[in-house]
């Protein structure tokens, strides 16, 4: 290194030249690379806790038949529950329980919708999940998909999702699907607003529910 | 005599209060089975969960070890839990114990009797007749009430319709 601080040697003046050179280049990219993420960084949600990469895209079948994706859904706050028709107690227990808060939302209860995602679609298909949201007595979109399109929107939502065989010694048999039984509230704009847990008190539920929609 | 003709009538009065309670209770030997409920199923569902409370009033242990219905194909004993946020259900082959002295729970978050191959759907404030067997008491005829879907615990049966 003290070879560059000597003056006067035409060698260490054409590597003075060429460190400057680079000097400028790492400038300009620099500012470059900034620019650039100026620039996505507009098109991105705020960096706050709840807007971290989560969720869409994603494209399912509602029990019409109709599409139901990240956009169709954008512009209203949803609360959506990944379940399957033949679960006997966890989903028809939480259904139950949006169905009743929304009720008890009052003037609120419309400004969310409920998505119910079926984690079965072997045996879910688009008039399974109709005709069992339709218990509920409060408008729930069901939704449905092909195993590739329910495993992207399952990986959106970081939902863990398993077929299990009833009889271990019939392993294809009758099954259940364990499943992630928690309830993802979502803002307008699609990003994660907060999450409800199977056992979360009825209070802390409505809290959350009225800050989704407020 | 004027004063004693009025018993008969109070504990007529007695017997229709406790009427929905005895109702919907059942027994076999030591055994007690309290509100045997399932909920309401849309046309296309194949499965209904069902709960009951099962009282061993005997000094040994006992052991629900089948179920059986009419109305659907295969009744199974399940269990529930939550595993760090995932719900997990297992068949429990072995059936349900019940030791002396205490009661069993099936309800909803836990344990439950699985309907599977439901022949028909299960109608709000219909019975569904099953056979609980145990192991040392024998078996007994029971009704499932059928409940609204939003169930969360038996309902009496003036209670229905809520």
């Amino acid at each position: 290194m003290s070879g560059i601080e000597q003056e006067g040697t035409s060698k260490a003046g054409a590597v003075r030249k060429l460190l400057w050179a680079m000097a400028a280049v790492a400038m300009l990219l620099g500012a470059l690379l900034y620019l650039g993420l100026e620039k996505s960084g507009a098109e991105r949600p705020p960096q706050t806790g709840a807007a971290l990469p989560f969720g869409g895209p994603f494209e399912l079948t509602r029990a019409d038949g109709s599409k139901l994706t990240d956009k169709s859904l954008a512009g209203k706050p949803y609360a959506i529950f990944f379940g399957f028709t033949r679960c006997p107690d966890v989903c028809p227990t939480t259904l139950s329980r949006l169905a009743l808060w929304r009720k008890k939302l009052g003037g609120d209860a419309d400004k969310f919708n409920i998505v119910f995602v079926s984690v079965d679609p072997d045996r879910d298909k688009p008039a399974d999940i109709g005709a069992y949201v339709e218990l509920f007595g409060t408008p729930i979109i069901a939704a449905t998909g092909t195993d590739a399109e329910l495993a992207q929107i399952r990986k959106g939502f970081g939902v863990y999702a398993k077929k299990v065989p009833l009889d271990p010694a019939k392993p294809d048999g009758d099954y259940t699907v364990d499943h992630t039984a928690g309830i993802f509230l979502m803002d307008a704009k699609g990003r994660l607003s907060s999450i409800i847990d199977h056992h979360e008190a009825e209070a802390t539920a409505l809290d959350k529910l009225r800050m989704l929609v407020g | 005599m004027k004063s004693n003709h009025l018993y008969p009538l109070a504990g007529l009065a007695l017997l229709a209060l406790a009427a929905p309670v005895i109702a919907h209770s059942f027994s076999v030997g030591k055994i007690a089975i309290g509100h045997p409920w399932t909920r309401e199923t849309a046309a296309t569902q194949t499965v209904g969960g069902g709960f009951l409370t099962v009282r061993n009033n005997g000094k040994t242990a006992d052991r629900l070890v089948s179920t059986t219905s009419p109305f659907a194909t295969e009744v199974q004993m399940h269990s529930m839990s939550m595993d760090r946020g995932v719900m997990k259900m297992r068949q429990l082959k072995e059936g349900i114990a019940i030791a002396a002295g205490k009661t069993v729970e099936l309800k909803p978050g836990g344990l439950h009797i699985m309907f599977i191959g439901l022949k028909k759907a299960f109608k709000k404030g219909a019975k569904i007749p099953a056979t609980l067997k145990f192991e040392r008491a024998g078996s007994v005829k029971v009704e499932f009430a059928v409940q609204p879907v939003g169930s969360t615990a038996p309902m009496e049966a003036g209670h229905v319709g809520h």
